[in-house]
């Protein structure tokens, strides 16, 4: 891998007009993108919305129907998955059950034709990188799913891809494993200095790790860019809807987009009625019909909230600066 | 309290023994007794000799027959792990719809719908000496006189094992591989396997258990033969399960008794050899 720290920049992953159909079903429509070379990025969109079909088409696990996939300037749309300098780690992980951890893990270096001391030491290292090297021996049926994951890393690293490309990798675990599994994937990703797509549906998950976002809808790119700019400054109402946190409400004759924890609950403004109040730690959510019949979502302080607490149906007024409406394009 | 359950529990149990005892334990227990008794030409009596274990290995024409037997069974577990593979793989992994699928496997099973001895004998006219495999080989030109070779021989006998029990291979391996998660297919590709390697260090390491149910199936059948042995061969080949059906077409119950236990013996030692390679425990 010391050559590829030198080659940096030069393993852009570029999508041209990538199409996907199944039959006349259309999975993913024309779409083009850019990933930078040594970035985390998060394909993200609700379940149907391609975003799988398109990691499946770079990995080359789904035909390309039209368009292409440059990696480093070249198109590798009709390579096979091997030959493409990706690896891919599967939703489930897909080890061999019938081998262990380290056969499982120099399973390509076997298929390439390695004698069987390199690839050990070989596995034994990539091990080593994912700290799992007190497992060699053991099934992948003898390990937790966190273990599992690990060891479909390493499997997916041997290859030295240039590309990792993660199918949903957490949504197997526990809530409590996938936050520590997101940071380890986090740290990896920056040590090996290598791109890294990730697919997911869960709009945390892609904040948390995303260098960039890229949210998918109706085989579409919605909106593409850092995780700040995507949260911050949502393109469309789904973007908005979809990365949460956000009221969409129609005002003037357009859309705009108001972000939760900026509406205030004051002596002037919007009046409103409280449908709804939860108590989520530091915040109270609360929403409130207004009169145009849209639900309003405020998450107040908790101190703020519980010096004037509000009731099931009590009339609030809603106040925000002007300032923090956000104009969404139709 | 744990000794009531104790015994609800063998109640439980008791309906199951009680016709495995009864349909299996008593009657082999029986051929046992049986195969120790003594015969002359025209009555059996019992007794406690070796006289017709010792007759049996004494005779070269044992050893003969069991040895026709295990070839039939090994060349017949060739061609039917060959068939039944490839047939399992085509169903279970280049069939993309479940419809077509089932429906596939039906056809598979539709021939077992009519009797052995039927499927057995409609060979004949086809294998025969004025058959119509032979008339068509010669009207193409290929073969200028009938050949002998095709029916009442090793080829016409091994022949109708494999129409026979290819199903009985088919089905275990196709239900063991239709358990293959197809993302471990997917991952091998990623890993650099080609479709063959796939086959050898994926596919294949993962089919072993039904592979095991299949040969175990097809294995004793063959084994434990003898009506198409007789018919395919037309009375001129012997396996050890017509040595059997000889004896007691002559009344000898003690000679065919010993040398059903020897048989017994012999694909029980079979099984457990081939149960030492796999664990099948997973698959019931």
């Amino acid at each position: 891998m010391s050559d590829g720290a030198n080659m940096r920049g030069k393993y852009d992953l570029e999508l041209v007009d990538l199409t996907k159909k199944f039959g006349d079903t259309l999975a993913v429509n024309k779409i083009s993108h850019r990933f930078k070379a040594g970035s985390y990025v998060c394909l993200l969109g609700p379940s149907g919305c391609g975003k799988s079909s398109t990691l499946r088409m770079i990995a080359g696990h789904e035909n390309v129907t039209e368009g292409a996939i440059l990696l480093g300037g070249f198109d590798v749309s009709h390579l096979t998955p091997a030959k493409r300098g990706t690896a891919m780690m599967f939703q489930n992980y897909a080890l061999f059950p019938h081998l262990n951890v380290r056969d499982n893990v120099s399973f390509s270096l076997r298929m390439k034709g390695e004698d069987k001391a390199t690839r050990d030491a070989r596995a034994n290292e990539l091990l080593e990188l994912v700290d799992m090297t007190g497992f060699a021996d053991r099934l992948p049926a003898q390990l937790s799913g966190g273990q599992q994951q690990r060891v479909a890393l390493a499997r997916a690293l041997i290859t030295q891809p240039k590309v990792l490309l993660l199918d949903e990798p957490l949504s197997a675990l526990d809530p409590f494993l996938r936050i520590r599994m997101r940071a380890e994937l986090k740290k990896l990703q920056r040590e090996l200095g290598i791109t890294f797509v990730h697919v997911t549906h869960g709009q945390d998950e892609a904040l948390a790790l995303g260098d960039e976002l890229v949210v998918m809808n109706n085989a579409l790119i919605e909106q593409a860019g850092s995780a700040r700019e995507v949260w911050t400054a949502p393109r469309t109402e789904f973007v908005a809807r979809f990365m949460g946190g956000h009221n969409v409400i129609a005002l003037d004759g357009g859309k705009v987009a108001l972000r939760a924890d900026d509406v205030k609950l004051g002596d002037h403004g919007l009046p409103a009625w409280v449908t709804s109040i939860e108590y989520q730690g530091g915040h109270v959510a609360l929403t409130a019909r207004i009169e145009a019949g849209e639900q309003v979502l405020a998450l107040v302080p908790e101190a703020i909230f519980f010096q004037s607490p509000k009731n099931l149906g009590d009339l609030v007024n809603l106040a925000w600066d002007e300032g923090r409406l956000h104009r969404l394009q139709s | 309290m744990g000794k009531s359950r104790d015994i609800i529990a063998y109640l439980q149990a008791a309906p199951l023994m009680a016709v495995l005892l009864a349909f299996l334990v008593v009657p082999i227990g029986m051929i046992v007794v049986v195969s120790f008794w003594g015969a002359t030409e025209f009555s059996i009596y019992p007794a406690f000799q070796f006289d017709n274990y010792a007759f049996l290995f004494g005779s070269p024409v044992t050893y003969k027959v069991f040895f026709a037997t295990f070839k039939y069974a090994f060349i017949t577990w060739i061609f039917t792990l060959s068939i039944g593979f490839t047939v399992a793989y085509f169903l279970a992994f280049h069939v993309r719809t479940q419809a077509m699928q089932t429906a596939l496997f039906l056809l598979c099973t539709i021939p077992f719908l009519t009797s052995n001895i039927i499927r057995m004998i409609s060979w004949i006219p086809f294998l025969g000496r004025n058959g119509i495999a032979n008339q068509t080989l010669i009207s193409w030109g290929l073969i200028d006189e009938p050949l002998e070779w095709l029916l009442y021989s090793d080829f016409s006998v091994i022949l109708a094992f494999v129409h026979l029990y290819t199903l009985f291979m088919v089905v275990p391996i196709f239900n063991t591989m239709m358990r293959i998660d197809k993302s471990l297919i997917e991952a091998a590709y990623d890993n650099g396997a080609t479709g063959l390697q796939t086959l050898w260090h994926v596919i294949v390491p993962l089919t072993k258990p039904g592979i095991m149910i299949g040969t175990i199936f097809v294995v004793t059948l063959v084994m434990g033969d003898f009506i198409t042995v007789r018919f395919m061969s037309g009375s001129q080949k012997a396996n050890v399960g017509r040595l059997i059906s000889n004896d007691i077409a002559l009344l000898q119950y003690p000679s065919a008794a010993a040398t059903a236990v020897v048989l017994l013996c012999t694909v029980l030692i079979v099984i457990g050899v081939l149960l030492r390679f796999v664990n099948i425990r997973k698959e019931l």
